[in-house]
């Protein structure tokens, strides 16, 4: 009888997936039977959230090798567009079911396409040119949407910039809705995001960005990643293979921010700030940078933790030791004087193992 | 007319501000090939080490700005020895998360420290020092900062370009391994650096506190991104393109301040970036170097 077999990186998937299903069924059978507390269950749907950004962003950090700072920035695109069309439509698509995963799908396009945007001017580029415009992108699209406004009353749709304009504009009080309100954000989303459905997500995202990164691009990608004009040279059309993967990034990213964005009653742009995006980066890192399996279970322990230790009042602390938990990550994986010592190590012990067996 | 000129004036001083920020930047940038993140916070301590020098301990100003200057040069040089030498020969990458982890450790230090909440930060320029010139009035932070910008950026060309030490940082820039060769020490040259550019952002943090009297341990961010910015739009790794750009950058977020929207000027100035990267990705006065296999 022939023996079923996977290959290694296949036997890898469904071990990730698996853990996935598990994860879902334990924690749903735990808050449907048993008597979990409130303040697990408030922690379940941001837990997802970060999850999906943070293997996204392992995406852009891990396989391609270009630090992104703008995660930040794509969550909120995803999260104001997944919003305003949640909120616009409520009474036209009464069913939740039809109108989340159309949310969904529109929050993720179109941060997918400002994903696209920003690409061009840096992916050609090399170096740290990335990182910077990501920051600088995020941190327009964060005053950018702490300034929009948008209503509308029986003449029509009203969209603007600053709330000058909003001021000088008269409006007919019977008719006008205010949906997106500067820096007061959107209220009244409708609060779509389920712990199942969080997770329905994120098999999706990690089926997606699994496959790609088995896929002829997603190899691609890697070699770019590991030596940019040797790829080069083999025919890599490097620029390409980057920005696919950045567009995948940002469209899951943007997806992360749609959830996000169901789960609250008030959506504000101040909230995707800068530190956002570091504390997903601290994710990815001390995930390890590579594999999707190990960022989510680093997402998972240094996202619960911290909360569930809130009572020991070590909040004040947890930047501070993320910070020299990243510091500290670089310099034992990186440095040379590190590197000796761990090679000598391993060559002692592999000297007394050989020692012991001739013995 | 002569508010476009009060808002113009206002403008250089504030990219005076940028130049000698963005001139760490680009000095490291040259000779470490890093973009040392943590810049704007080494501005920030400066600023609290300023803010606890005049408002905690009384102390007059020419004691307080030599310490600040003097405490930047220290936290830039250990945070290089730390942080940035264990890993010259790592992939761009692991560096550059290094100097973000290290800019976090220092505005987290700094929250807990002085916590979140902005001090007013006592200016150090006396009164007196206002110039009126017909009807514009500039403000005695807006003349110090000019003249101190444009005297330290006189200073450092004529350093770079006319000492031993200077050129040695001139020539590990240009090729480290050459340079080695040549007898340089290049650990050495390379800690010189980042004392330089510690030292001028000693100098900006004072300058920035001054005219923007206040201080939060997030001061430092955003100064420092635009700086960044600044230092790309001129060119990164040159020195005259650094104070251009810092000029410029400054004149443009001022402007676009007083006459577009006071909420979006940030977006504008980092729009400027996204487009100079577009059109000229090496900056005004940068070089192309091709890379060698």
């Amino acid at each position: 009888m022939k023996k079923f077999t996977l290959s290694k990186p296949a036997k890898d998937r469904y071990i990730t997936y698996g853990m996935l299903a598990v994860i879902a069924l334990v924690v749903q059978l735990y808050i449907t039977y048993g008597d979990a507390s409130r303040s697990f269950k408030g922690l379940l749907v941001p837990t997802c959230v970060y999850i999906l950004a943070a293997i996204a962003l392992n995406l852009v950090v891990g396989i391609s090798g270009e630090l992104s700072l703008g995660q930040a920035g794509f969550m909120c695109i995803g999260a104001y567009v997944g919003s305003t069309f949640s909120v616009m439509t409520e009474e036209l698509i009464a069913s939740s079911a039809l109108r989340f995963p159309l949310a969904l799908l529109l929050g993720g396009m179109v941060a997918a396409v400002f994903g696209f945007l920003i690409g061009i001017p840096v992916l050609r580029l090399r170096g740290d040119y990335l990182a910077i415009v990501t920051l600088a992108f995020g941190e327009i699209i964060k005053s950018v949407f702490n300034n929009i406004y948008l209503s509308t009353d029986k003449n029509g749709l009203f969209f603007s910039i600053g709330v000058e304009s909003k001021a000088n504009h008269e409006f007919d009080a019977a008719t006008q809705v205010d949906y997106i309100k500067g820096a007061m954000g959107i209220s009244g989303t409708p609060r779509d995001s389920t712990f199942l459905i969080c997770m329905v997500v994120i098999f999706i995202a990690m089926f997606v960005m699994l496959n790609f990164i088995d896929s002829k691009q997603g190899r691609a990608v890697m070699a770019s990643r590991d030596n940019r004009i040797a790829a080069e040279a083999m025919g890599v059309n490097v620029t390409r293979a980057k920005m696919t993967a950045f567009v995948m990034s940002a469209f899951f990213a943007g997806v992360a921010g749609v959830l996000y964005s169901h789960n609250l009653n008030t959506l504000q742009a101040s909230t995707f700030n800068y530190n956002l995006s570091i504390q997903i980066l601290v994710f990815v890192v001390l995930g390890g940078m590579t594999k999707m399996r190990s960022v989510m279970i680093a997402t998972i322990i240094l996202y619960v933790l911290p909360e569930a230790l809130r009572g020991f009042n070590l909040s004040n602390y947890r930047m501070l030791i993320y910070a020299i938990a990243l510091i500290a990550m670089m310099l034992i994986n990186n440095s040379a004087a590190i590197k000796r010592v761990r090679e000598f190590l391993r060559a002692k012990f592999a000297r007394n193992k050989n020692v012991g067996g001739e013995v | 007319m002569s508010s476009f000129f009060s808002y113009l004036i206002a403008g250089i001083s504030l990219g005076g501000i940028y130049a000698l920020i963005a001139l760490g930047y680009t000095m490291v940038y040259g000779i470490a090939k890093m973009l040392n993140f943590a810049h704007g916070d080494v501005i920030m301590i400066g600023g609290y080490v300023a803010f606890t020098a005049i408002s905690t301990m009384q102390q007059p100003v020419w004691i307080a700005v030599p310490c600040a200057i003097i405490a930047c040069i220290l936290l830039g040089v250990v945070i290089e020895k730390v942080a940035y030498k264990p890993l010259r020969s790592a992939t761009p990458l692991a560096v550059l998360i290094t100097a973000i982890g290290v800019s976090y450790l220092l505005q987290n230090v700094a929250l807990l420290i002085f916590g979140s909440q902005a001090r007013n930060f006592t200016s150090v320029v006396p009164d007196d020092f206002s110039v009126s010139l017909g009807s514009i009035n500039i403000s005695g932070e807006t003349v110090v900062t000019i003249l101190a910008s444009v005297a330290i950026m006189v200073a450092l060309t004529l350093f770079v370009n006319h000492t031993k030490s200077g050129k040695a940082m001139q020539a590990v820039s240009e090729d480290r391994g050459a340079a080695q060769l040549m007898g340089i020490n290049v650990n050495r040259t390379i800690s010189l650096t980042f004392a330089i550019g510690s030292a001028l952002a000693g100098v900006a943090s004072v300058l920035l506190c001054s005219t923007y009297p206040q201080i939060s341990p997030y001061t430092g961010a955003m100064p420092g991104i635009k700086a960044f910015t600044a230092a790309v739009f001129g060119g990164i790794g040159s020195i005259p393109g650094a104070m251009i750009g810092g000029v410029v950058l400054g004149v443009i977020e001022n402007l676009s301040k007083a006459y577009i929207s006071s909420e979006l000027s940030d977006a504008i100035v980092f729009a400027v970036l996204i487009i100079v990267l577009l059109v000229k990705p090496t900056g005004l006065l940068g070089k192309k170097i091709n890379e060698k296999v």
